[in-house]
C-alpha cells in the first residue's frame, strides 16, 4: 500500500484531518447528498415536469441569460477596472481598489434594496433612465444591474495579478518595433490575461446564477418573465413541494459543479501558462 | 504583497518615458474615467442611498427606529448567531489550514475543493438542504416532531445554514498564507523539543495572526449579512426568527424605508468596518516581509 500522506516531523495530522473531515462531512456533504438522494427518489417522470416546465424554463432563461449577460459586463468593465488600478496613479486610487471588494462583504439584502431604491423611477439613476424608455427596476435590466455588482469583484480580483504578470519589456519592445496599440494589446497582454479573464468570468457567472438576496429585491419576481431559479425553489419550498424543489435544487447543483469544475481548469491552464512564460 | 507589487508597477508607469504625451495622457484619463463612472453608479450610488435614506426623516426618526421591539429582537438573534458560527468555523479553518497546509497527502487539491464547496453553492439551496433532513417532511422531520425539536424556522436551523454558508471563509484565508509562510519555523520548535499545541499557540498563530484576523472578520460579515439560506429554514417569524437581513426585507415591503435602511445601514458599516481590516492586515503583511 503507498502511504497517504509524506512523512513529516510535525505532529497533529491525525486530529485536525479527522476533524476537518467530520466537520466537513456532517454539515456539508451529508446534507448536499440528502438533496441529491430526495431527487433520485422521484420518479424520472415526475423529476422531468418540474424541471422542465415552461415556468422552470422561463427562470432558467433568466437566470442563465441574465448571469450571462452581467458576466460579460464585468468582462470588459472588470479588465477596464483592473488595468485602471495597477496601471495609473490617481487621487484616490488606493480607496477605489479597497472598495472593489465591498460586494463580497456587503449583505445582498443590502444591495438589494439600496440598488431597486437608485434604480426606481424616481431614483438617483432611475429618474435619467425613465425618459429615454430604459426602465430597469423590476425588469430583466435590473436583474442584470444586481448581478453584474455581485459578480464585479470576481472578474477584477482574477486579473489584477494577472496583469502584473505582463512584461513591459515585449510591450516596449513591440512598440519600438511599430506595433500599435490595439496590436500590442492583441498579441501581449491579452494571451498572458486571458486565462484569469476567463477564470473571473466563470466566478461572476457561476456566482450570478445562484444569487437570491440582490436579485429578488430588483426583479419583479413574475413568473415566465422576472422570476429567477433560486426563486422557483423557494416558491416550491413554501407550498411544501420538498420534491419539486429538491428537483430544481439538484439540476442548479448539478450546473454548480461543472462550473466548479471549469473554473479548476481554467486556473490550472492559467499557472501551466505562466510557468512557460517565466522559463 | 500584491499591494506592493501594484505599487510598483503604478510607480513604473509615472516614469516611463513617453509616459507624458498627449496621447497616453488621453487614454489614461479615459480609462480612470470609465473606471470611475461604473464604480459610482454601481457601487457608490447604492452605498450612498442607504445612509441617504436612513436619514431621510432626521437622525430622531433614524433613532427611533432601532428602539422598535423586532428590530432588536433581529439585532440579537444576528449577534447570538454570529457569537455561535464563527468560533465555530474558527476553529475548523484553524484544522483545516494546518491539516493541509502542513502536510503532503494524496487528493489534497480535491479535499480543498470540497472545503470551498459551499461558496459554489446557491445561498437558496443551502438553506433547502437543510429543510430536505430537519424539515416537517424531510428525513428526520418525524422524528424530530415526536421527540418535540424544532429545528427549521427556529435557532438551530438558522445556525446550520449559516455556518454552512460561512463555512470556508477562515479555511481559505489561511491555508495560502500557512503555505506560504512555509514549516521551517515550526519544525525547529518540534526538533528542539515543544509540544505540538505549544508549536500551535507560540510559533503558528503569532505567524498567521493577521491572515486569521481577517479571516474571522470576514467570516463574521458574511455570518450577519446571508439572506437567501436563512430565509429559506427561518420561517420569518416576526421577533423570533428573523435576523437583521430577514428583517430589512420585512420593513423594506411595509413601505417603511427609514426602518429599513436604518437596519441595513447598520450592515452596511460593518461590510465598510471588514473592508478597513482587510487594509490594515494587507498593510501589516506587505511591512513584515
Amino acid at each position: 500500500m503507498s502511504k497517504f500522506r509524506q512523512p513529516s516531523v510535525l505532529p497533529g495530522f491525525g486530529l485536525t484531518f479527522g476533524f476537518t473531515t467530520f466537520f466537513l462531512s456532517a454539515l456539508v456533504l451529508l446534507p448536499l447528498a440528502a438533496l441529491v438522494l430526495m431527487a433520485a427518489s422521484m420518479h424520472w417522470s415526475d423529476f422531468v415536469h418540474v424541471v422542465l416546465s415552461p415556468r422552470a424554463i422561463g427562470s432558467y432563461r433568466l437566470s442563465f441569460g441574465a448571469s450571462f449577460l452581467a458576466a460579460s459586463i464585468n468582462l470588459v468593465f472588470g479588465f477596464i477596472i483592473a488595468w485602471t488600478l495597477v496601471r495609473y496613479e490617481f487621487p484616490g486610487r488606493k480607496l477605489i481598489d479597497a472598495l472593489i471588494d465591498m460586494p463580497f462583504a456587503l449583505p445582498t439584502a443590502v444591495s438589494g434594496i439600496a440598488l431597486t431604491t437608485v434604480f426606481a423611477q424616481n431614483g438617483w439613476i432611475g429618474r435619467y433612465l425613465e425618459p429615454l424608455g430604459i426602465k430597469v427596476a423590476y425588469t430583466w435590466i435590473g436583474v442584470t444591474v444586481a448581478l453584474t455588482l455581485i459578480g464585479m469583484p470576481f472578474v477584477v480580483r482574477s486579473v489584477q495579478p494577472a496583469l502584473l504578470e505582463v512584461q513591459r519589456d515585449l510591450e516596449d519592445a513591440a512598440e519600438t518595433l511599430g506595433a500599435g496599440r490595439f496590436y500590442v494589446f492583441r498579441r501581449i497582454i491579452l494571451p498572458t490575461v486571458l486565462p484569469a479573464l476567463l477564470t473571473g468570468f466563470t466566478l461572476a457567472f457561476a456566482r450570478a446564477v445562484g444569487e437570491y438576496g440582490s436579485v429578488i429585491f430588483i426583479a419583479g419576481n413574475l413568473p415566465m418573465k422576472t422570476e429567477i431559479t433560486p426563486l422557483l425553489i423557494v416558491i416550491h419550498l413554501e407550498e411544501f413541494d420538498y420534491k419539486g424543489a429538491a428537483a430544481l435544487g439538484f439540476v442548479m447543483l448539478v450546473i454548480s459543479f461543472v462550473m466548479l469544475l471549469t473554473i479548476n481548469l481554467l486556473q490550472a491552464w492559467g499557472r501551466r501558462r505562466l510557468v512557460h512564460s517565466t522559463r | 504583497m500584491a499591494a506592493t507589487q501594484q505599487s510598483a508597477a503604478v510607480e513604473d508607469s509615472a516614469t516611463r518615458p513617453g509616459g507624458a504625451s498627449i496621447r497616453s495622457s488621453l487614454t489614461r484619463w479615459f480609462f480612470i474615467g470609465l473606471s470611475l463612472l461604473f464604480l459610482a453608479a454601481l457601487l457608490l450610488a447604492p452605498l450612498a442611498t442607504v445612509f441617504a435614506t436612513a436619514l431621510d426623516k432626521g437622525v430622531r426618526a433614524y433613532v427611533r427606529s432601532f428602539a422598535d421591539p423586532d428590530t432588536a429582537a433581529a439585532l440579537r438573534l444576528t449577534l447570538i448567531t454570529a457569537l455561535v458560527v464563527v468560533p465555530l468555523n474558527t476553529v475548523f479553518g484553524l484544522a483545516a489550514s494546518w491539516a493541509i497546509a502542513k502536510f503532503e497527502f494524496h487528493g489534497k487539491s480535491f479535499f480543498i475543493t470540497l472545503i470551498d464547496l459551499p461558496l459554489a453553492v446557491s445561498p437558496v439551496i443551502s438553506g433547502l438542504i437543510f429543510v430536505l433532513l430537519f424539515g416537517l417532511h424531510g428525513w428526520f422531520g418525524t422524528w424530530l416532531q415526536d421527540h418535540d425539536i424544532s429545528v427549521i424556522f427556529a435557532l438551530p436551523g438558522i445556525i446550520l445554514a449559516t455556518m454552512f454558508v460561512t463555512f470556508p471563509y477562515v479555511a481559505r484565508e489561511l491555508i495560502p498564507l500557512m503555505q506560504q509562510l512555509g514549516n521551517d519555523e515550526e519544525e525547529a520548535a518540534i526538533t528542539l523539543g515543544a509540544g505540538g499545541w505549544m508549536t500551535f499557540f507560540r510559533v503558528t498563530l503569532p505567524k498567521v495572526r493577521w491572515g486569521l484576523v481577517y479571516g474571522v472578520i470576514l467570516c463574521n460579515a458574511r455570518a450577519m449579512g446571508e439572506f437567501g439560506a436563512v430565509s429559506v429554514v427561518s420561517g420569518h417569524i416576526r421577533g423570533l426568527t428573523n435576523t437583521m437581513p430577514l428583517h430589512i426585507e420585512i420593513l423594506y415591503n411595509e413601505y417603511n424605508f427609514v426602518g429599513a435602511f436604518a437596519v441595513a445601514s447598520l450592515l452596511t458599516l460593518l461590510a465598510v468596518l471588514t473592508l478597513v481590516v482587510k487594509t490594515l492586515v494587507e498593510r501589516t503583511g506587505y511591512r513584515r516581509r
